[in-house]
């Protein structure tokens, strides 16, 4: 099982000759994932790292039956890449990209609604399913296979949780980073109802950021919903205040967004809260155990 | 990326809102002569930096004459102004903005976010203006009014009219105020802006609307289209230190702690902050070396953060994806030979090409105290500073 990308998941990457995009799709060729092809627009026909280019995401979907794509398109040109993937109907789109601008997926956002498409990032490292699909940039080896779901935002502090846990001898069944942005595609609450219903997950660990309340969210549903584990952990205690976002953001949704006034919360709803960062794994292991 | 009051009113003025009457001023002279320009019996003189809070803090004056602009600008350019939002060492005022004085019947705050909980732009109004709009929204929520735009149609008249209406105004005023709404929309949607403020936005005796103060922010991923906003930066209102970072695509943060932080994505450059403040000592900045850095970039890090005084320690702490553990050392190698290191240097490295990293470091030379995981390396950093041998 796993949630959102498995071994039988068809993959394509849209910008596909650029040198990050084929780095990484060889890379998650390596490791086993199923890549069947890419989209670089005007280069259709030719072949790349041994695997058809086409030029438009309907034609790739239509010839290959992709349901899953890795998008390494330039921040001017994300957008416009998510929507045709959406448009052509690919289930699961990854979006690596950094740096595209909160209006634009303001925008992707919207056209979202009406389509059955899941959006990770942008600004992220992506989605694994260890053994069996890699969709992102993280070093694959360091994933072990195991029944922990972890979701966070940032990138390498999830590969700081995953090393952890593995030393303890805790291992992955899917791990996701949604990334740092402030309007993103999927959100800790939805993949936290995947993991809910998710056989070979027992338990999710939850990284998150000061700013915004996708955290509190998450939890609040997973205590009425979920009956398994959730740990979590909120970065940026110290963190100065207003450096990215003003305070104006905070203002609506009525709740304090720092990470002592996060972890307060997680706290009362039930979450087993990790306070220092060096302590993800052991506080997964505890909480696991004491399940048993 | 922040622009001043000046800018904001200008670009309001472009959109056909309602601006008092006014110039910007490098001199006292300057802002004499605008005076004379706009007119009337009584200007405002505001000091233009980037904080807020200037009213309190003695930033703006009004004057009743000629003389008394001369001399408020005078004392406020070349000044620095200490506010709540400056820090203790304040920020130079390079510029006055000077502005005809208005008669005020009443005062609102009217603010356009992108709203993290519904993904959307989201208009935010309130009867209370002239106040902090997060003290309102702390204090007496209900007076505070949001409506969120759906992007697909953009913000429409009724939205306007129904927020003008529960914000209290009636009659003509209802037309007038939805009209500076729809604008403000636009301008906010058309420069990619991430906030905007007009706070007071006031009524005049004579029933005209005036935006008194404007505020804007404006989304940095979106500049590489809107070069005329990219035009608006001012480099004096940002720590020197962070330009020059951001030239090295180094997202850096001066704090004022002692600790030096080089480490790579923004979430572990967070948690390793935390770590640090846990075992009771306190970073000195923030930094992201982003992925794929390059030895360079390392080194100019490594340079850029041992330029702060106050750096007793240096500590690496990076988990290698896509960037590689021999180019971060190299880095720190390069750094060495450019500079003399004279403060101990904590290095965790992890991830890809760690091997290869950790015999580069190895062959170097260089005295550093090594550290295999998160907490070691936080501890190490630590007692470093006390002095303790690590």
């Amino acid at each position: 099982m796993s949630i959102l990308v498995n071994k039988q998941s068809k993959v394509i990457f849209q910008g596909f000759t650029g040198q990050h995009a084929t780095f990484h799709a060889q890379e998650a060729i390596r490791m086993g994932t199923n890549v069947v092809g890419g989209v670089t627009p005007g280069k259709g026909g030719e072949t790349h790292i041994e695997r058809p280019v086409f030029d438009t995401v309907k034609d790739a979907v239509k010839e290959t039956g992709a349901d899953v794509s890795v998008v390494f398109v330039p921040p001017p040109f994300s957008a416009d890449a998510i929507m045709e993937a959406i448009e052509a109907g690919i289930k699961v789109i990854v979006v690596i990209t950094d740096g595209v601008p909160v209006q634009d997926m303001v925008r992707v956002k919207r056209y979202l609604i009406g389509h059955d498409a899941i959006i990770v990032g942008p600004n992220t490292a992506g989605v694994i399913t260890p053994e069996e699909c890699k969709v992102g940039i993280m070093p694959a080896h360091i994933y072990p296979k195991g029944r922990i779901g972890l979701v966070s935002r940032s990138g390498t502090l999830n590969y700081e949780a995953v090393e952890q846990m593995s030393e303890l001898g805790l291992g992955i069944s899917t791990s996701i980073s949604i990334g740092g942005d402030p309007v993103n595609g999927c959100d800790f609450l939805s993949l936290m109802k995947k993991f809910a219903e998710d056989p070979e997950t027992d338990a999710v660990l939850m990284i998150g950021e000061i700013g915004g309340s996708q955290e509190v969210e998450a939890a609040t549903w997973a205590r009425e919903n979920m009956n398994k584990p959730l740990i979590g952990f909120i970065a940026g205690a110290t963190a100065p205040p207003g450096r990215t976002m003003g305070h104006a953001g905070a203002i609506i949704s009525g709740e304090s967004d720092t990470a002592q006034a996060k972890m307060k919360r997680l706290d009362e709803l039930g979450v087993s809260v990790v306070q220092n960062a060096a302590e993800i794994g052991r506080t997964v292991l505890q909480s696991v155990n004491s399940r048993k | 990326m922040n622009i001043h009051e000046y800018q904001t009113k200008e670009l309001f003025r472009s959109y056909g809102m309602p601006v008092p009457e006014g110039g910007m001023a490098h001199s006292a002279n300057k802002a004499v002569s605008v005076a004379e320009q706009v007119g009337g019996d009584g200007w405002v003189v505001k000091a233009q930096i980037h904080a807020g809070g200037r009213g309190k803090a003695g930033g703006v004056q009004l004057a009743r004459s000629l003389d008394e602009v001369q001399q408020h600008a005078e004392n406020l350019i070349g000044s620095r102004l200490v506010t709540k939002q400056t820090g203790e060492t304040g920020r130079m005022v390079n510029r006055v903005l000077v502005e005809q004085m208005q008669p005020i019947d009443q005062e609102f705050y009217l603010g356009l976010v992108i709203d993290r909980a519904s993904q959307r732009i989201t208009l935010i109004a309130s009867a209370a203006g002239g106040m902090e709009i997060e003290e309102v929204a702390a204090a007496t929520p209900e007076k505070v009014i949001n409506e969120v735009v759906d992007p697909a149609v953009g913000l429409q008249d009724f939205q306007c009219r129904k927020v003008a209406a529960e914000i209290g105004l009636s009659g003509k005023q209802i037309h007038k105020a939805a009209r500076i709404m729809k604008q403000l929309y636009r301008c906010f949607r058309d420069k990619d802006a991430l906030m905007v403020e007009i706070n007071p936005l006031v009524t005049t005796q004579e029933g005209q609307f005036l935006a008194l103060d404007g505020k804007m922010s404006f989304d940095g991923n979106a500049l590489f289209r809107q070069p005329d906003i990219a035009d608006l930066r001012d480099f004096d209102e940002e720590d020197p230190k962070e330009v020059e970072a951001s030239g090295h695509d180094l997202n850096y943060i001066a704090l004022d702690g002692s600790v030096g932080c080089i480490v790579n994505g923004a979430g572990l450059a967070m948690a390793t902050m935390d770590a640090i403040s846990l075992y009771g000592g306190r970073p000195a900045n923030f930094l992201d070396v982003g992925g794929g850095a390059s030895p360079e970039k390392i080194a100019n890090a490594i340079r850029i953060v041992l330029e702060d005084p106050n750096v007793e320690v240096l500590m690496l702490n990076i988990y290698a994806g896509i960037n590689r553990c021999d180019w971060i050392a190299e880095g720190i190698v390069k750094a060495m030979e450019s500079q003399s290191i004279d403060v101990p240097v904590v290095v965790r490295l992890a991830g890809t090409n760690l091997e290869a990293g950790r015999r580069i470091l190895s062959e170097s030379g260089l005295d550093y105290i090594h550290a295999d995981r998160l907490s070691d390396a936080a501890e190490k950093a630590v007692k470093a500073v006390k002095g303790e041998a690590a």
